[in-house]
């Protein structure tokens, strides 16, 4: 069996030669800045959410280099099918910090992003998005689409029957789709040990037939990499694969969790020193010249960013409560418009 | 004009259906080579092709969840559950997923699938094969649900369903696949969803039914013509939504309701109907609203299924009662 394939240790220095696109500076950079975004953009929803801002919000604190590392490997005509946990992924296909904010905020018009018009929105239901991966994958198919579906999950998805039975199809059909799993070692209090007896989630893809891969999620290039070529595989018509990403929850599951209820405060700072923003960085230093100044700028810079974007969210007013008749069907039956018109909203 | 059965009502549809529009995809389990279980799409692998008619492995959940991705991605997804006994799975997908894309992405994307699947009792079939939970889908916002009761409406409102921009199930009742025939046209026209069939007008009772239960509901009509009550006979056709307004404007006429559905009593759609006629129509009530309809028991095995149906005796008795009410 071999090791989880990564590129950069916890210290930023390299195990092995660096994929092409990671000897170009500007491509880290970005892929380093998409990071560095997702968690002020994590750490603002925190706060507003702290201060009844927000809703419960789900953190993907030290989980960055997962949703960024897949989608920088992504085409744009490629779907992306998130789980709740996986901001970085949306908001590099185009997903805007406001839209974000407003769908955490509670508001259905922030999964009617103006970017990815074929993305998903944020799946709730655990594991019930790769169904939808299989179906997507099976119209770019029928249609003849050199698209790919790009569905990202938890560990405790992988229990999901919707897992097994979808990544079943994926195999039997040979759709181009890539499942990827981000085992931040837990799913809310359970941990991955209880999960399931298996020795490697990505050992889960022998029996759909496919390829399964480990990789170390906490490493951007060997998440990138590793999904190029999943990717590729998928565009060549040779089908999907499953892309396990080791990574680690540093926050509570979400805000309205105490995660000091089932787990050690040391477990925490073991993998604080694991996290992927700090290998990067030291890497950048090492061999791209970053500088302090770089680093400043770039955080001032996303500060301001999404100070921004919250403003505006939390500028905008609500719908119109008769919202709620408006868009369930294309046009709606007579007991529909009776109850918007009972309701009677402007 | 052919004179068809159901079920070569339904597969005439589904070739229109998909020679009509090539993103209509068909898939579920054996309906390839094998033509379904009870031969729905018999014929059609041949015609369009195993990329165009899919039997899928067996999951149920993949069924449904892959309809609404492909749905969502372009395709015209006609998805069969090949029992409505194994369509629970599927519920997560149609209540989470399929009945919401549209309002949660406030109609950025939207999920224009069918699921079809037989259902009802009454041939006999092994345990889990018979059992009539419409209302657990009626009562899901965001869905269509549908039930044909003559070839001819099971062709027409096929069609409707598959060219409808939203998730609509279309449940078959079995007991008629091959119970009865019909000249269908296959014209291509469809019939509208959410209209209710007024198929014999009559002034003393109204009865609304739906599905195979149209069978002993025709049938008791006839006899109470015999004694000299006209009923007034409404296949409601769709359960979601409901033809409120000509079930109401019916019971107006006739003051006196009776409801007849084969699916258990508590919280059947029976309930759904005699709240909004309590509601709409009370000052032409002229007898309290009965149903006739199965009993809050599992659906027996085939030994006692006849027991369990609602028969034509039982809608006669609750006929009575409504008309002998003082
Ligand atoms: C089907 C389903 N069951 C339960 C829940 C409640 N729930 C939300 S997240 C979660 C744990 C998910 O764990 P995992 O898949 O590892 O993802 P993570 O939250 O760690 O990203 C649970 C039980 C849910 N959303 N969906
Ligand atoms: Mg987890």
């Amino acid at each position: 069996m071999s090791d989880p394939l990564a590129f950069l240790d916890a210290d930023g220095r390299r195990l092995r030669d660096l994929p092409d696109f990671a000897s170009d500076g500007e491509t880290l950079k970005a892929l380093y800045a998409a990071m560095v975004r997702t968690r002020s953009f994590d750490t603002k929803a925190i706060s507003l959410q702290r201060t009844g801002r927000l809703g419960t919000y789900a953190s993907s604190l030290g989980q960055e280099a997962i949703s960024v590392g897949v989608v920088g490997a992504m085409q744009d005509a490629d779907v992306f099918l998130p789980s709740f946990r996986e901001h970085g992924g949306q908001l590099w296909r185009g997903v805007t910090l406001e839209e974000l904010f407003l769908y955490w905020g509670g508001d259905e018009r922030g999964n009617d992003f103006a970017g990815p018009r074929q993305d998903f929105p944020v799946c709730i239901p655990v594991a019930s998005q790769f169904p939808h991966a299989a179906g997507v994958a099976l119209a770019m198919q029928q249609k003849g689409e050199r698209g790919v579906a790009v569905a990202v999950g938890g560990d405790g998805a992988t229990s999901k029957g919707d897992f097994y039975e979808s990544l079943n199809v994926v195999g039997t059909w040979q759709l181009p789709a890539v499942f990827v799993i981000n085992n931040n070692e837990w799913a809310i209090s359970v941990p991955r040990k209880e999960q399931t007896r298996a020795r490697r989630l990505a050992d889960k893809a022998v029996a759909a037939g496919i390829p399964g891969e480990q990789v170390d999620g906490n490493d951007v290039i060997a998440v990138r990499e590793a999904t190029t070529r999943a990717l590729s595989r998928a565009r060549a018509g040779k089908g999907g694969t499953l892309i396990e990403c080791l990574s680690y929850r540093l926050g509570d599951h979400t805000t309205a969790d105490d995660a000091s209820r089932y787990r050690d405060e040391a477990e925490v700072s073991l993998h604080w020193k694991r996290e992927p923003l700090t290998r990067l960085r030291n890497h950048l230093v090492e061999a791209h010249g970053w500088s302090k100044e770089n680093e400043e700028a770039l955080l001032r810079s996303c500060g301001d960013e999404i100070d921004a974007a919250a403003e505006a969210y939390l500028a905008t007013e609500a719908e119109s409560p008769g919202a709620m008749f408006a868009h369930l069907y294309a046009s709606p039956p007579r007991e529909i418009s009776a109850q918007a018109e009972e309701f009677g909203d402007d | 004009m052919t004179d068809m059965t159901m079920i070569e009502a339904i597969r005439t549809a589904l070739g229109r259906a998909l020679q009509d529009d090539a993103d209509v995809v068909l898939f579920g389990e054996d309906v390839g080579i094998d033509g379904g279980v009870f031969r729905a799409t018999d014929g059609l692998i041949q015609r369009f092709g195993a990329a165009r008619v899919r039997d899928t492995p067996l999951s149920e959940t993949v069924i449904a969840g892959m309809a609404v991705g492909a749905a969502a991605h372009g395709l015209k997804p006609v998805a069969e559950i090949q029992f409505m006994g194994f369509l629970y799975p599927a519920i997560d997908q149609l209540a989470n997923h399929a009945a919401r894309l549209r309002n949660r992405t406030r109609g950025r994307l939207s999920c224009p699938m069918v699921l079809r699947a037989p259902y009802g009792g009454g041939i006999k079939a092994p345990e889990h094969h018979s059992e009539s939970m419409e209302a657990m889908l009626a009562h899901i916002p965001g869905l269509r649900v549908v039930i044909p009761s003559t070839p001819a409406r099971a062709y027409g409102l096929l069609l409707a369903a598959i060219r409808n921009p939203d998730p609509v199930v279309f449940l078959e009742p079995k007991r008629l696949y091959r119970a009865l025939s019909e000249p269908v046209s296959d014209d291509g026209l469809a019939l509208p969803i959410g209209e209710a069939v007024l198929e014999r007008e009559g002034g003393d009772v109204t009865l609304v039914s739906w599905g195979a239960m149209l069978m002993e509901t025709r049938a008791a009509t006839d006899m109470l013509a015999s004694e000299g009550i006209e009923a007034e006979l409404i296949d409601l056709s769709s359960l979601k939504p409901i033809d409120r307004e000509t079930v109401r404007t019916s019971v107006e006429k006739t003051g006196r309701c009776v409801i007849i559905h084969e699916a258990p009593l508590t919280a059947g759609l029976g309930a759904e109907i005699s709240a909004d006629l309590a509601e709409h129509c009370l000052t032409s009530l002229l007898a309290p609203i009965y149903r006739v309809a199965g009993y809050d028991t599992v659906m027996p095995y085939p030994r006692l299924e006849d027991h369990y149906m609602p028969s034509a005796v039982r809608i006669l008795r609750a006929v009575h009662n409504v008309m002998e009410f003082e």
